[in-house]
């Protein structure tokens, strides 16, 4: 039988990694995700699966040992909030140029700078649009429930895997602070060094009988070589995108209107949706689960379908210029937000949505 | 004639380490950091640790260094390199894992990581070659810059009161608990190679017995970017480099 428990989202995260057969994390405290630290130190999982846990002198140092950790084969991850994940983007940019697979979780908290801890969705053009120098991508996932959070570790960790590309979890401070029923990952044991160098053949771990040495690095002085390697990341992003878009829709069979939003907001919205619907008024949800790649062609056929689309983030208006990009021009597309940490109502959703269609 | 022809093997006295690929190297003659990539390959090979050593290159002069020893290496962002080491280490405790890393990478950039690493005693053996300059970006001022040494950065010389004093990192590592050995050392004559070579062989065996962190400094030279010939260099090395940094263990906590 299925054992049912009550947790945050953030501790989801630990418990999720430890059952998933995570080598290692690194980390900082930050709030509003130190529970994933916190949770993972108490658990001592180095006593019973193996699994490294280190508390790093800063975010910097904790992503640097998740690159020495993915580049040596092993699952490893890191979790932070938006001002550190903002620190770890040296990191991730040398991640994904290095093609080795790592999790990331961003539990985003309102900025810029310092901000507040409440939650937010800021960090959303961060995650999808590469975050830090260089042309890459992450794979970003959206998750609205604990369940989701503990769910997505696995997920995220295989697809690093799958294209030895680093995966975000970007979450909102509100999934990973709330309280849930979540049901958690079967444990499964950790992969042994053998299994690891057959898996990862790239991987730097000593020669061990190996007839070459294995050399991870991101440098390539030679322009025609270089570009190459930037090409070959650019192929691999378009199979990312024809193969793992991930979204759910709510209503959208006879919707007249549409809103977008992702993690905790569509939950909100979905509150919204049906009191709308109620008074009868159509409205549908599209919920991307991966924010990149994102669902374009989804959200292109919805809009050949509804009079207008609505977005509702945690933020002065990010995810809208992708819908927008979805959309081209074919129905109005209008952003409703908050930000500094305030989430909003169904009714001020409700009230956004009839103001900008049905002129109330 | 072939140069096996020439040399006939009762009458050789050096051959090219194993461990040292064909490929040549971008340094500089006269530079001191293949005379270090050299013992290092000697070291590990003569610790048969070859099949079990990673390396982490820093950026820096020695950015490619994975081009020159034969083992597994990862490319680090510049000052990361304990880090990663730590990461590696931790993940693989029966490998033999170093860092080799320069003094702006080493002791400015990447700071926290070096002092962190070291005082958390993992068991990596950290390289250090410290030519009180930025070789690689062109000669700028490095944490360990002389006072009055003229860099691309400090044209008219070091001055304490605009750039702040040479930063003595090693004597800082020494004080942490977590480090089993720390000695500066230096290549610029026949008998100071041998004694690094002995310096770096205990580092490495430290490693091996995992005996926490082990620092080996090599006070070093940069003929292009001290803008000297290598024979002024090493005299300008030993005449000023030594005095600020002197040679010497600074520890070595026995057994």
């Amino acid at each position: 039988m299925e054992e049912v428990k009550l947790m945050k989202g953030n501790e989801a995260i630990a418990h999720a990694a430890i059952r998933y057969g995570m080598d290692a994390y690194f980390g900082y405290p930050i709030t509003p995700q130190s529970e994933v630290l916190e949770t993972l130190e108490a658990e001592m999982p180095w006593e019973t699966t193996g699994m490294v846990v280190l508390q790093a002198e800063s975010e910097v140092a904790a992503i640097n040992m998740v690159y020495g950790g993915a580049a040596s084969g092993k699952a490893v991850m890191t979790s932070s909030s938006s001002p550190g994940v903002s620190l770890k983007q040296e990191g991730i940019s040398y991640i994904a140029a290095s093609e080795i697979p790592a999790l990331i979780v961003n539990v985003m908290r309102g900025g810029p700078g310092l901000g507040t801890i409440q939650p937010s969705q800021a960090d959303y053009f961060q995650a999808t649009k590469g975050g830090g120098h260089g042309d890459y991508h992450l794979i970003i996932l959206s998750p609205a429930t604990v369940q989701e959070m503990a769910d997505f570790v696995g997920l995220g960790m295989d697809l690093a895997f799958k294209w030895r590309n680093p995966v975000m979890i970007l979450a909102d401070g509100v999934v990973g602070q709330m309280m849930e029923k979540v049901v958690l990952p079967p444990f499964r044991p950790r992969r042994t060094d053998e299994e690891i160098r057959q898996q990862c053949p790239w991987a730097a771990n000593g020669r061990h009988g190996r007839d070459h040495r294995n050399v991870v690095t991101s440098l390539e002085m030679d322009p025609e070589r270089m570009e190459v390697n930037n090409n070959r990341l650019q192929d691999t992003y378009r199979k990312i995108t024809e193969a793992e878009v991930r979204y759910e829709e709510k209503f959208t069979d006879d919707a007249e209107y549409l809103i977008v939003a992702f993690g905790s907001v569509a939950r909100i919205c979905l509150k919204a949706i049906e009191e709308m619907r109620e008074q009868g008024i159509k409205v549908g949800l599209l919920r991307p689960i991966t924010l990149w790649p994102f669902p374009t062609k989804e959200i292109e056929r919805l809009s050949k379908q509804v009079k207008g689309i609505l977005t509702v983030e945690l933020n002065a208006g990010q995810m809208i210029e992708d819908v927008k990009l979805a959309v081209e021009g074919r129905v109005p597309v209008y952003h409703y937000g908050r930000m500094g940490g305030i989430v909003p109502a169904p009714a001020e959703i409700e009230e956004s949505l009839k103001s900008h269609f049905l002129n109330v | 004639m072939t140069v096996e022809e020439i040399i006939k093997p009762e009458n050789k006295v050096y051959a090219r380490p194993e461990l040292l690929t064909k490929n040549i190297t971008h340094y500089c003659p006269g530079c001191g950091h293949g005379v270090v990539h050299r013992l290092v390959a000697e070291v590990i090979k003569e610790l048969g640790i070859e099949e079990k050593t990673v390396g982490v290159a820093p950026v820096g002069c020695a950015v490619f260094a994975y081009n020159y020893i034969d083992v597994d290496w990862v490319e680090a962002a510049h000052g990361r390199a304990p880090a990663i080491a730590t990461a590696i280490s931790r993940l693989y405790p029966e490998d033999v894992v170093f860092t080799y890393q320069g003094d702006g990478d080493l002791a400015a950039i990447g700071t926290a990581e070096t002092i962190h690493a070291a005082n958390r005693g993992e068991n990596i053996v950290i390289v250090f070659i410290n030519n009180a300059i930025y070789g690689m970006t062109g000669g700028q001022m490095a944490p360990t810059t002389l006072l009055g040494q003229k860099t691309a950065t400090t044209p008219y010389g070091r001055r304490a009161d605009l750039n702040g004093f040479p930063i003595k990192i090693s004597d800082i590592l020494a004080q942490l608990d977590g480090t089993c050995y720390v000695t500066r050392q230096a290549v610029y004559t026949p008998g100071l190679v041998r004694k690094t070579k002995a310096a770096l062989k205990k580092a490495f065996q430290n490693a091996m017995a995992k005996r926490g962190t082990s620092i080996v400094e090599v006070v070093s030279n940069c003929p292009s970017g001290w803008k000297m010939t290598p024979e002024k260099a090493n005299e300008w090395l030993k005449e000023h480099m030594t005095e600020k940094y002197p040679l010497g263990d600074l520890k070595d906590v026995k057994e």
